[in-house]
């Protein structure tokens, strides 16, 4: 069982460091797709499949879609910058030491006393069954009952990023698009 | 991509089950992994692969820009609309016991009860999951439509 986190986890460095040093922007659009499909993996084996979920429809899916998209729009080749880049190196191995300065203090994995086990409450696990009627999924039942609020705020930033990105990228004329036909299957 | 035999052929027939998967996630959430995000994002990317192949006039055709506009509205709509309506109903914003009907909930045929409709916070989350899932179909799709919808200035 260690061994498959080892393999995944080697494979998610392995693919991060090629996305950085790959030139070819097609190739490195691919490699973000696969690293989302390996940190998917990874979800999953920490038995959080509602990430993985999450992880393998948007960081693969469509995400690589709309990178591919840009792709077309831009250009398939990144310019080949001449300075040795000293200050970011420093900022960025100043930033790594820290955040592995930072998980000394993280408790260890999978520890039940460790704080996401214990402190908001366990009882969410514990009253779902008989709040819900049964139903066996607490995460939806956080998501969508106890935290009602917060997944309504979530939906609204979903919906301002939509309104966004339309504000700015739609053309003013749509003239021929309003082509009516059958009504889409979404709900 | 539509000349490419291979790729229309394998997505002619994978796209009625991703969506179809999509509305099992959706539907399914309370019950497994899922929930509306992610049924929005499979539904909203079998829709893009449809685009893909057969071409962004084909996925307009299906989907057109002006319907998937207003649902993105629209979902949010449903979902806040569910909260107006448990206060109406007497109770909090998305206080989803106050949905509990007893009409229905739970029939006895031959000594085994059965689940007809779902109690009050299966019909709450059921709701708002369904109004999520709108927003994030009708979000992607229409980022989707924008980027592409571009003039490429190279291939």
């Amino acid at each position: 069982m260690i061994y498959i986190d080892i393999i995944i986890l080697t494979l998610l460095a392995v693919t991060a460091v090629t996305v950085a040093r790959i030139r070819d922007l097609w190739a490195a659009v691919m490699f973000t797709g696969i690293y989302s499909f390996l940190g998917a993996s990874w979800m999953l084996l920490l038995d959080a499949p509602d990430v993985a979920f999450t992880e393998a429809a948007v960081g693969a899916g469509i995400s690589t879609v709309l990178l591919l998209v840009t792709l077309a729009l831009t250009s398939k080749t990144e310019k080949t910058s001449v300075s040795v880049p000293i200050v970011p190196l420093l900022v960025v191995i100043g930033t790594g030491a820290a955040l592995i300065y930072g998980t000394l203090d993280m408790p260890h994995f999978g520890d039940p006393d460790a704080p996401v086990h214990t402190h908001p409450n366990p009882g969410f696990v514990e009253r779902s069954q008989p709040d819900m009627h049964g139903l066996p999924n607490v995460v939806t039942a956080v998501l969508a009952s106890y935290r009602g609020y917060d997944t309504l705020g979530e939906t609204a930033v979903i919906f301002t990023a939509g309104i966004g990105v339309l504000l700015i990228l739609r053309r003013e004329k749509t003239s021929t698009e309003a082509d009516d036909s059958t009504t889409e299957g979404t709900s | 991509m539509n000349s490419f035999p291979i790729v229309r052929i394998v997505s002619k027939i994978l796209i009625p089950y991703i969506l179809l998967f999509g509305l099992y996630v959706q539907f399914h959430g309370d019950f497994g992994p899922g929930g509306g995000f992610q049924a929005g994002v499979i539904l909203a990317s079998a829709l893009i692969l449809y685009g893909l192949v057969f071409g962004i006039p084909a996925a307009k055709a299906v989907a057109p820009p002006w319907i998937v506009e207003k649902f993105i509205a629209l979902g949010v709509l449903v979902y806040a609309g569910t909260g107006v309506a448990t206060m109406l109903l007497g109770g909090n914003f998305l206080d989803y016991d106050v949905l509990e009907h007893h009409f229905l909930t739970e029939i006895t045929v031959g000594g085994q009860t059965l689940h007809m409709l779902p109690s009050g916070q299966h019909l709450g989350i059921f709701l708002v999951e369904v109004g999520v899932g709108i927003t994030v179909t009708a979000v992607m799709l229409m980022i989707f439509y924008c980027f592409a919808g571009r003039e490429t200035s190279s291939e």
